[in-house]
């Protein structure tokens, strides 16, 4: 099997995550057009949310994603009353500093707990060997468990209420307000989603690799380039585009010196901000 | 005219006292305190040019204190410059690449600028981490021998010190010509309402890039002449994003829009930062503490403490611009 | 609390016998949090045990005084953009009169620039590279044998068991590790190994797996490298995962950490050069024995020393001898000692370089190496297997 081949698979495997970190943010930056800056300090938390699951119960990884999902959604119906709720019509600059102020809040309560030492879940499955290439059980579950989640909230969205609800209000605020829809309601169920999503991911990547509180902060970056790279309020095409931009890594990773990939993903990230502000695949959205 | 604001003179006699404290008595720690609040007024208030006067939120202001910082260094002690010319075209190279980067992301409106502006600091990041002739992450070192022309290590230091003030003032300057020139009232248009700023005639695409390229000027000057003094550079001390957003932090504690309230921000914050990291029972809480006030002043006084002190004398306003 | 006050009743004893005992400040920053936290924490614990039997035996005698000795430290958090404001701080608020480094070449490098201007000695530990003391500094003492031994014994140690392997630097772009891997690429062609693969990747990196996949890719079969803690246990733990078919690995610190053992099966067979290790049997001429060292750091700690706590009990040891020498704590009369140490310790031999050029530069101190094994009982345990002379165990080649 040629390196090229094994590299896009690993990169297929991890892009899964990186779709679905970045679900979180494009789902409540479509909805409530907030970008929300607590994003990298919520899959810090889904990490350690993991980790203190796992060490209490050494249950299966994979099950405990359902009990950070459900804190996920708790802890994001806090944030939203903290950071957001307030800030819901006034100027982007607002709610920019006020989820960044509970981000450094999150991150320096975590600090004093957890110093910035770096944790493990000490977990994993077999993985599968092909030729001299091996791909670890966990990172194929992480990716399987990526798309299920997706699936579940493309289902949710477009086949409850509630989910219908979430995506009348990402359209028009007001119309739906005219038929009788509460949005102040909708928009904390749709923040508390965006970050369960976030804590679901991070609850994966603790899985693959050791991580610390600030282990958050790059894959809030690889959010926002995939978010872009999708277009906002767009979350199944945030996995897509996060799939794609592991494939992206995986591929031209042979070639170079890993080192020079954050160049090539932020310049890609400038540009495309710059040529396509509505994200390359796809319809305007405001 | 600027002669007649009572601002122009509070300047001044703050870079004094700022020169003079330290100097009389040879109090290095204190030198050493104000040093980092002078870097703190110079980046906060630069970094006010964008978001206070223009509406504009840069997320990656610290790119140019880095990249600054990286020329100058580069300058110093690979091409042997002296300090002082070495600075100043460390401040004059990084103001027409962000000219040139700002002709392009400054298309960008609101967030999306926001978001670009994070993009450029993390590409630039990733770029001089790969790049062999600044050594790469390893950084460049400044060699002991640079310290002999200017009379040994001490006297550089004390140097490099009054150098910072004197762009620390030169920033408050800066910030205050610009605040009552056409050339500020064209941004606070912007800030208002950029489509009626266009209507109304303002060159809104070229006004913004302006500004940008100036506020990143005296940052990169500041940079060159703080990495000479530390001694070596490498890129994540560079270009450390945390910086950067605290930035944003004192800027809005201050008051955002205003040339006191950047200095008053900065001061405050920079004192406060420098307590809780020695004080051994605060030091793990100074992030806790640091977003509390954030969203404090968010919420309570969007004004920052300029804004409060507006409220509650209107008068000030003439006086403390 | 205990311990403490127990310190403090005989202090006070000594206090009212000796009449005259007066105190010495050290200033050191240590990095709590950031990315060096686990390193430099241990090395600060060789300090304080240092100081707490110093203090416990009545302070450092030098001149007819005793000096009990107190520390000045703080926070660096990693990150050297407030090395300097502690420094200096410690210097004149606190009134230091010597110094240890940070952790790390590079924050060393920065806290230098002050400690240089003061003419305050400093005592660096962990910090490995040469180039800090090629800069100028006169004041500068380096405990840690330099950067360029750490691999090349590694691959003396190939050369004898299979001169055939191709080789693959796999290592963090950072001060230390590239000042290690420069001239041990250069050492390895000279031996005649065929070097396959080199990349540097960012100090921050956690997910390996582009790099593995090339690693695999070069038919490597032996990996030298790492950097420090959080990335080199990271590379090992990816490493084992992806079943990567090497004969050899050999890291940088991160394997020293007692820590290690809990990677498990991916801990077994790795190599880490080492400034020091309890199996060391040094005849100590001065301080206590390794054996004793390791009793009392483990009975205070509950773990095993590293080699950095090693180097931080024998910066104290160094600086106390040096005071003793001088009788009293003059700075240039304890520099001058220092400029003449040469003393062999539980941790080895101390002589630092007086050549203007790479003044304190350490000549005196040599790197073993220590392999993670497996003992009778199924048990990790580091053994050290080179130099041959001092081994506790034979080298296990290939791993598996």
């Amino acid at each position: 099997m040629s390196g090229i081949l094994a590299s896009m698979i690993d990169g297929l495997l991890i892009g899964s995550v990186y779709g679905l970190a970045a679900m979180g943010l494009s789902l409540i930056w479509g909805v409530m057009d907030v970008i929300n800056l607590t994003h990298g300090a919520m899959i810090a938390l889904g990490m350690f949310g993991m980790y203190l699951l796992f060490g209490a119960s050494a249950a299966n990884p994979y099950l405990l994603l359902i009990p950070v999902i459900a804190a996920g959604l708790v802890l994001g119906m806090i944030v939203y009353w903290l950071s957001v709720s307030w800030v819901i019509d006034r100027p982007q600059l607002m709610s920019l500093l006020s989820t960044f102020a509970v981000n450094m809040m999150v991150i320096g309560i975590g600090t004093a707990i957890w110093s910035t030492s770096p944790y493990n879940v000490n977990f994993s499955l077999p993985g599968i060997t092909v030729g001299a290439y091996t791909f670890t059980g966990n990172h194929i579950a992480a990716a399987i468990s990526a798309v299920v989640i997706a699936l579940l909230l493309e289902l949710f969205l477009y086949r409850t209420r509630a989910g219908k609800a979430i995506r009348a209000v990402a359209d028009n605020r007001d119309a739906a307000e005219l038929m009788g829809i509460s949005s102040t309601q909708v928009l904390m169920v749709a923040f508390a989603i965006g970050i369960a999503l976030a804590a679901a991911s991070g609850a994966l990547v603790s899985t693959l690799f050791p991580f610390t509180i600030l282990s958050g902060a790059s894959y809030q970056l690889k959010s926002f380039v995939v978010t872009v790279l999708a277009g906002l309020g767009k979350p199944f095409g945030a996995l897509v585009a996060g799939v794609l931009l592991g494939l992206l890594e995986g591929a031209v990773s042979p070639f170079i010196a890993v080192s020079w990939i954050p160049l090539i993903e932020f310049g890609l990230f400038v540009v495309v901000l710059i040529l396509f502000p509505r994200g390359i695949f796809g319809r305007a959205t405001a | 005219m600027m002669l007649r604001r009572p601002l122009f003179w509070l300047i001044l006699l703050l870079a004094a006292v700022f020169a003079w404290l330290p100097k009389h008595g040879n109090n290095v720690a204190l030198r050493e305190d104000l040093i980092l609040v002078a870097v703190a007024i110079i980046l906060t208030s630069n970094l006010n040019l964008m978001i206070g006067y223009t509406g504009y939120v840069n997320f990656g202001h610290i790119v140019f204190y880095g990249l600054g910082g990286y020329v100058g260094l580069y300058l110093m002690t690979v091409r042997s410059w002296h300090l002082i010319p070495a600075a100043l075209t460390a401040g004059v190279a990084v103001s027409v690449l962000a000219l040139l980067f700002g002709l392009g992301i400054l298309r960008l409106r609101g967030a999306y600028f926001a978001l670009a502006t994070i993009g450029v600091l993390e590409a630039v990041q990733a770029f001089v981490s790969n790049f062999e002739s600044w050594g790469r992450s390893t950084g460049m070192y400044v060699s002991f021998e640079s310290y002999v022309p200017m009379g040994g290590p001490k006297h550089a230091l004390w140097l490099t010190y009054f150098l910072i003030i004197g762009v620390m003032a030169l920033s408050l300057m800066l910030s205050l010509g610009i605040r009552r020139s056409k050339f500020g009232l064209g941004l606070f248009a912007i800030r208002e309402d950029e489509d009626a700023a266009i209507v109304l005639g303002v060159n809104a695409t070229l006004y913004k890039a302006i500004i940008y390229s100036v506020s990143a000027f005296l940052p990169a000057v500041a940079g060159a002449l703080m990495f000479f003094k530390n001694g070596m550079i490498d890129p994540s001390i560079a270009f450390e994003y945390m910086l950067s957003l605290e930035g944003i932090v004192m800027l809005m504690l201050g008051g955002q829009g205003t040339v006191a309230g950047s200095a008053l921000g900065a001061g405050l914050y920079e004192r406060l930062r420098s307590y809780l990291l020695t004080s051994p029972r605060l030091s793990a809480f100074h992030l806790v503490i640091a977003g509390a006030l954030l969203l404090l002043v968010i919420r309570l006084a969007p004004g920052g403490l300029i804004g409060w002190l507006y409220r509650l004398v209107p008068r000030s306003r003439e006086v403390i611009e | 609390m205990k311990r403490t006050s127990l310190i403090a009743f005989l202090l006070s004893l000594f206090f009212v016998a000796g009449g005259f005992a007066q105190t010495i400040t050290l200033g050191f920053t240590v990095s709590r949090t950031g990315s060096l936290n686990v390193d430099s924490l241990e090395q600060y614990r060789g300090f304080e045990l240092w100081r707490d039997t110093v203090n416990a035996a009545g302070g450092i005698k030098a001149g007819g005084k005793s000096y009990k000795v107190q520390f000045a430290s703080y926070d660096d958090e990693s990150n050297s953009k407030r090395v300097q404001q502690l420094y200096t701080r410690m210097i004149l608020e606190d009134k230091a009169d010597f110094l240890f480094s940070p952790y790390s070449s590079s924050l060393t490098a920065t806290a230098s620039i002050v400690t240089e201007q003061y003419e305050k000695i400093m005592l660096t530990t962990g910090a490995a590279e040469e180039k800090t003391y090629k800069l100028g500094n006169q004041h500068l003492y380096q405990m840690f044998a330099p950067a360029t031994q750490y691999l090349t014994v590694a691959l003396d140690a190939l050369k004898a068991k299979d001169p055939k392997a191709t080789v693959a630097f796999v290592y963090e772009d950072a001060s230390f590790s590239v000042a290690v891997v420069t001239p041990a690429k250069a050492y390895a062609q000279q031996l005649g190994f065929n070097v396959v693969f080199t990349e540097a990747y960012a100090p921050n990196t956690t997910d390996f797996s582009a790099i593995i996949d090339k690693v695999i890719a070069s038919k490597a079969t032996v990996l030298l490298g790492g950097g420090h803690y959080a990335d080199g246990s990271t590379l090992a733990r990816q490493l084992y995962g992806h079943k990567v078919p090497l004969k050899m690995i050999s890291l940088l610190v991160a394997p020293d950490s007692p820590q290690w053992a809990e990677l498990g099966d991916a801990a077994v067979g790795v190599i880490v050069p080492s400034q020091w290790e309890p199996q060391s049997t040094f005849k100590a001429q001065y301080g206590p024995s390794g054996a004793d060292f390791g009793k009392a750091y483990t009975a205070k700690y509950n773990a095993p020393p590293s080699y950095e706590s090693a180097g931080g009990y024998a910066s104290g040891l160094v600086l106390q001898h040096a005071i003793e020498q001088a009788g009293g704590i003059d700075t240039d009369k304890v520099a001058g000692a220092l400029n003449s140490t040469d003393i062999t310790t539980f941790y080895g031999r101390t002589k630092f370089s007086t050549v203007a050029s790479e003044h304190g530069l350490q000549v005196g101190h040599a790197i073993v190496l220590a392999q993670w094994q497996k003992d009778k009982a199924g048990k990790l345990v580091k053994q050290v297997i080179w130099p041959l002379a001092g081994k506790s165990a034979d080298l296990v080649y290939p791993i598996h």
